[in-house]
């Protein structure tokens, strides 16, 4: 007999419901279960960085926790970013102004860690920058128009107040 | 690449995770930050029947800095914690340092201590950071408590001296003396790859320059994090000059047992073993003067 377990998991403000086995990654969850497939899933094992979401506000892989783990926890998700249905967040409006991505696969994951990035390190240099990119694979190009981005936002962000 | 199924147990308490462990012994698995142990269930390289998870326990997860300078880190503290921790930069900078190397950012926010060292990866840092600090681990089960020198504790690649029904509870780590000096340094091919080779450096100098204790400890050098008991001793007594500090890494490099990688050749791994241990004994004289 298959364990179920009721979780109870708030994303991006809104709490969800659902039984679960032990077994469902958090990523799966997310995108099986709540149908947000903004989160990306790429190695499954914690290198690629494309499922990277925040659980209470720190970026981490959702592929390395259980869905079980998140019950009572509050995560955000990509979707959370924009402030409102056609309107981009100043992260990603500096994305898309600073030509920081391809195809766009590594982006949700790449938007996640650095938005948590950000707002502990609002006035980062170029090489703090690198670091905090260091666990997100993007597999199009060089990185070089992805930092340009994240130094792109982190003035726009201390601009705006 | 999804988990074999497993049953779950989230206890509250750590009474109650032992328990469980007791019951369950080799068939379950303590479940921490779930950094090393959910990848290896992702590939099924493991399976285990049952899960104790200790996310939800009680206790676990206290910094507690001593008077005399000594650190106690309960074990699901979560790296990223640690690194940012203020008092323990102050009284171990070498730490953060070294945790600073381990993985990415999104790992460490997740990953924890004991579970890094439960996991004893030869390849990671933390374990030879250990071993340089001379920190010991309290280990607890149903039975009761016994303390394990961290030089006691990796027995090999992916093994401990944690019995079936123990758990890694609390990192015990003494004070560092007055004009002690610490650095690690790595090299590895990417950022937060596994290091090729790290070295962990602790020196202690006298108020006129002469070297009074010295220990090093390489990760990526062997089945084990791997102590150079004999070329910290030829420091001892030296004024740690670059000749001296020339000759300790000689020997350093015949001390260690790298098992080689697809990135680099043993023999490669000695060389860099070599030139890391010099770099990081000269850090770590540096910071001590």
């Amino acid at each position: 007999m298959t364990q179920r377990i009721p979780v109870a998991v708030t994303v991006n403000g809104t709490t969800h419901r659902r039984e679960v086995e032990p077994r469902l990654l958090l990523s799966d969850f997310i995108r099986h279960e709540l149908g947000l497939t903004g989160t990306h899933v790429g190695c499954e094992h914690g290198v690629c960085g494309a499922c990277t979401i925040r659980l209470d506000g720190a970026a981490v892989r959702s592929c390395l926790i259980f869905a079980v783990q998140a019950d009572g926890h509050a995560i955000s998700t990509v979707e959370g970013l924009a402030p409102e249905r056609g309107r981009l967040s100043v992260l990603q409006q500096a994305f898309q102004d600073a030509h920081g991505l391809q195809c766009g696969y590594c982006t949700p994951g790449i938007l996640m860690t650095v938005s948590a990035f950000l707002e502990d390190n609002p006035q980062p240099s170029e090489a703090e920058v690198r670091h905090a990119l260091s666990g997100n694979l993007c597999r199009c190009t060089g990185y070089q128009h992805i930092v340009d981005a994240v130094l792109l936002a982190a003035q726009r962000l201390r601009e705006a107040g | 690449m999804k988990p074999a199924p497993f049953e779950w147990h989230a206890p509250a308490s750590v009474a109650e995770a032992l328990e469980l462990k007791a019951r369950h012994g080799d068939d379950a698995r303590f479940l921490a930050g779930g950094q090393s142990l959910v990848p290896a269930m992702n590939f099924r390289v493991a399976q285990p029947a049952v899960l104790v998870d200790l996310n939800r326990v009680a206790g676990l997860d206290a910094i507690a800095h001593g008077a005399d300078g000594s650190l106690a880190i309960g074990a699901m503290t979560r790296n990223a914690r640690i690194e940012r921790d203020a008092a323990a930069a102050h009284s171990h900078p070498i730490l953060a340092e070294a945790l600073h190397e381990v993985a990415h950012p999104q790992i460490r926010n997740r990953g924890t201590l004991g579970g890094n060292l439960s996991h004893a990866d030869p390849a990671s840092e933390m374990p030879a950071v250990m071993l340089a600090l001379q920190a010991s681990f309290l280990l607890r089960s149903r039975r009761g408590e016994r303390a394990v020198e961290a030089a006691r504790f990796f027995l090999g690649p992916l093994a401990t001296a944690l019995a079936p029904d123990e758990m890694l509870a609390e990192i015990r780590i003494p004070p560092l003396p007055a004009r002690t000096g610490t650095a690690f340094l790595e090299v590895a091919r990417r950022r937060g790859d596994y290091a090729m080779m790290g070295v962990a450096a602790v020196v202690t100098l006298d108020a006129g320059g002469v070297c009074t204790a010295a220990r090093l400890a390489c990760c990526s050098a062997g089945p084990t994090p791997m102590g150079a008991p004999r070329a910290a001793a030829t420091l001892v007594g030296t004024r740690l000059t670059e000749n001296d500090m020339t000759a300790a890494a000689a020997l350093l490099r015949e001390e260690v047992d790298p098992m080689g990688s697809v990135q680099a050749s043993p023999a490669y791994q000695r060389h860099l073993a070599g030139v890391v241990a010099t770099r990081a004994l000269r850090l770590a004289r540096g910071r001590a003067a």
